[in-house]
């Protein structure tokens, strides 16, 4: 069904609005638990958390990989599919090595005996950066179709705004990292 | 757009008629496209209608049998031990029993019937039939919408049938209760699937609430401007916008409350002593769940209510002949009402040890809410005032709705007082409270709706002298039920008791309490006949003949008798004027759709 006319193409594309209610959505899913984060910390036998170095590493490859996923954008607007596919590959990769480190992160501290017992800042970090890391694995399973259409697809796809969907989603997942990593920098330690 | 599309009342043709049996849009649809995982607006509307009254029964049901206990504590009833077995051993409702029909009760009723069931039908129906478009913004997430909620629903009952019981700490699952399994049955496993189960809902409802606002926002027909849009639009659209704010926050609240419960952590947890025994969780805060909880929580209450306040504006205009009075002041009303939401929600928390001077803004914003709420009122009576009423179930239970908020909105500032809360908080005053202003309200607006819009989502109307039946019996049913409530509250009787009739303070309500039980049996009963008339005028009801039956100046109504998916056969009409041109330049109604003459006075 075609729901989108003619008149309607000047605007911002339906799906693109979309994301962008669902990323205020998000939003204020990580702002509710960010507050009782503060509320939390304010209270007695609050425990703060030496964030593993680990986490930096996965900052910067999550960074890497918005760049990426920019660029892959371009090439498909200039429409050198090659091109395209080998980033969207890249940042495939990079999505997938995010989400290893963060596992890396958390084996790290459950090794120093902080497990999920207990009520501090570290199993706040659990839970937020485990929530945020679904949220980036949801962006990687789209790239992987993406991927695959970019290969397989019989009909040739121009219209852009899929892609350029993905890469909003995948720059929010970045500033929203930041964002909490920033966080709990500040406040958590 | 074709010269057909004017519907002048004079020149509706039987050729209409005709659309029944051949729609423009047939794409070779199966039984399972069409019926079950149908992309179809209308159809998904009709699904979490029918969804929703099938667990506004079970909801129901559930009432009347605690009911059955708060009006006959000391009688026994042999066939619930038939039925329930050991919950209602010797024909007595066991307490695990008694609180977990109210929890499941309240969960059922505020999110399963008044969220899904009543913003999910009439957003549905109505938005793009309403605004101009052909389907919502991405069918394919709108049909997911309502496969998470059956899946939700799925989770929920299969709740009901398992050893221990569905979850019972109340609708609010408040901990350390709800996060603890070894404090009463009703926190073990039925507790997990509440969790699991809401988790699904949270989602199907952001689904449907992105769908829907950015539907409202990008897919209106040419000349459809903001303010041109019918009010059911703009209160759905404020209805989107709080539960795709609200709803994740609940969300994170069950996240934290499923590790406290499953994986060890103390969020929520602190000094706790269950049978003896010291539990080992330290640091944690039961009154920050609340604040997470009650972030959704009072927005929820407006989610459930906006639809039907949308909707009963629509109504009375159209049935009383006249414009909605004050269009620009409803609007602003209802987004004011949409802000406060987000500011209130302490007030549910003045006896957990707030702060009291947070507690006086609290009180302050909540008080605030009176100004919108009479604007609205003073703009329904004044659409009513020397109208030409034509009264219809839809119009009665309409005007229902208007009586019913102004008694529930006005013990709401009572109750929005923290000092007078103190006395009253977590009494029966707070239960006819919320009964009439949210609860019974609102099912008058879906009621109204139902009424109203049966003719576009089944051809067919429902019978009106069981609708008359419907709306008295309910009406008169409602008062009789929730009135004395408030007099018991006064007097500090406590809500969610199993037995008062130990203390005489209470006991002397015994006789009242035993009828409200009677009237609510009785009202059950009507909403039965309700679902009758419903399901019987599917498919037996008189057929609906001219594509504008009542007259109305909205979209809807130049579509087909029978739509098929894409709505209009042709071109989308376009708008030319807003739609509440009742009785105007010597006029009984112009639609929407026709152009502005050249001596037409403004409007």
């Amino acid at each position: 069904m075609q729901t989108v006319t003619l008149e309607q193409n000047r605007k911002m594309h339906p799906h693109k609005f979309t994301l962008w209610v669902a990323i205020g959505s998000i939003v204020m899913m990580f702002a509710g638990l960010t507050s009782a984060f503060i509320v939390k910390s304010n209270q007695a036998s609050w425990r703060p958390v030496v964030m593993p170095k680990i986490f930096w590493v996965s900052t910067v490859v999550l960074l890497v990989s918005s760049l990426v996923i920019q660029l892959a954008l371009r090439s498909f607007k200039q429409r050198k599919m090659q091109q395209y596919r080998l980033l969207i590959g890249m940042t495939l990769l990079l999505g997938a090595a995010f989400i290893y480190l963060q596992w890396l992160g958390f084996s790290e501290l459950w090794a120093q005996h902080i497990t999920l017992r207990g009520s501090g800042a570290a199993q706040f970090l659990y839970v937020i950066f485990g929530l945020h890391g679904i949220h980036v694995a949801g962006g990687v399973i789209a790239l992987l179709v993406m991927f695959i259409k970019a290969f397989t697809g019989n009909v040739k796809q121009y219209g852009s705004t899929s892609i350029e969907v993905a890469a909003t989603y995948w720059h929010f997942v970045d500033l929203l990292w930041i964002y909490i990593m920033v966080f709990f920098l500040v406040i958590g330690s | 757009m074709s010269e057909a599309m004017h519907v002048h009342p004079e020149v509706i043709t039987t050729h209409d008629v005709h659309h029944n049996e051949h729609h423009v849009h047939h794409h070779n649809e199966t039984f399972i496209s069409k019926y079950i995982f149908s992309q179809d607006h209308k159809t998904i509307a009709k699904q979490f209608l029918i969804t929703g009254i099938i667990w506004a029964i079970i909801g129901g049901l559930f009432s009347v049998l605690f009911r059955l206990q708060l009006g006959y504590p000391d009688t026994n009833f042999p066939i619930l031990e038939t039925v329930f077995g050991h919950w209602a051993k010797g024909g007595r409702i066991a307490p695990e029993f008694y609180y977990a029909l109210v929890t499941m009760h309240g969960t059922v009723l505020v999110f399963f019937v008044l969220t899904a069931g009543l913003s999910g039908t009439f957003a549905n129906l109505l938005i793009p039939l309403q605004i101009g478009a052909r389907d919502m913004a991405s069918p394919f997430l709108n049909m997911l919408s309502y496969w998470f909620f059956f899946l939700a629903s799925v989770v929920m009952m299969s709740s009901m049938f398992i050893q221990t019981g569905p979850a019972a700490g109340g609708w609010t699952s408040y901990p350390p209760l709800s996060a603890l399994g070894a404090a009463s049955i009703g926190s073990k496993l039925g507790m997990d699937l509440w969790i699991t189960s809401m988790a699904l809902f949270v989602v199907s409802s952001l689904l449907g609430g992105l769908n829907y606002i950015s539907t409202i926002l990008n897919l209106r027909t040419k000349g459809m401007g903001m303010t041109r849009l019918p009010l059911p639009i703009w209160a759905m659209f404020f209805t989107a916008v709080l539960g795709v704010l609200s709803f994740p926050v609940l969300l994170s609240g069950f996240i934290l409350l499923l590790f406290d419960r499953n994986l060890g952590t103390s969020f929520y947890l602190s000094d706790i002593y269950v049978n003896g025994q010291l539990l080992p969780n330290e640091g944690g805060s039961a009154i920050l769940f609340q604040h997470l909880f009650w972030f959704l929580g009072h927005p929820e209450v407006y989610i459930i209510l906006l639809p039907a306040m949308g909707m009963v504006s629509e109504i009375l205009s159209v049935n009383s002949r006249k414009p909605i009075f004050g269009y620009m002041a409803m609007l602003g009303s209802l987004f004011a009402i949409t802000i406060l939401a987000f500011l209130v929600w302490a007030h549910h928390m003045f006896v957990t040890g707030l702060n009291p001077f947070l507690g006086s803004i609290f009180v302050l914003l909540t008080l605030l809410i009176a100004v919108p709420s009479a604007i609205k009122v003073f703009n329904w009576l004044t659409t009513l005032w020397r109208g030409n009423i034509r009264f219809t179930p839809a119009t009665l239970f309409a005007i229902g709705f208007v009586s019913l908020f102004i008694s529930g909105g006005l013990t709401g500032i009572f109750l929005g007082n923290s000092t007078i809360d103190i006395h009253l908080h977590d009494t029966m005053f707070v239960v006819a409270h919320f009964h009439i202003v949210m609860g019974v309200a609102s099912f008058f607006g879906m009621f109204a709706g139902v009424y109203h819009w049966f003719p576009k989502m089944f051809g067919r109307y429902m019978n009106n002298t069981l609708g008359y039946i419907h709306f008295w019996v309910t009406m008169i049913g409602s008062y009789l039920i929730f009135w004395p409530m408030h007099y018991e509250g006064l007097a500090g009787m406590p809500r969610r008791y199993l037995d008062k009739s130990s203390w005489v303070s209470f006991s002397q309500f015994g006789e009242l309490d035993k009828m409200i039980t009677v009237v609510s049996i009785i009202v059950f009963a009507v909403q039965l006949m309700f679902v009758f008339n419903f399901f019987y005028s599917i498919y037996k009801g008189r057929k609906v003949r001219t594509q504008n039956p009542w007259g109305a100046n909205t979209l809807e109504w130049t579509t087909p008798i029978r739509p098929g998916h894409g709505n209009w056969d042709g071109e989308i009409p376009e708008v030319h004027r807003w739609p509440y041109d009742y009785a105007k330049d010597g006029r009984e109604f112009i639609p929407q759709n026709e152009p502005v003459g050249p001596d037409e006075s403004k409007h």
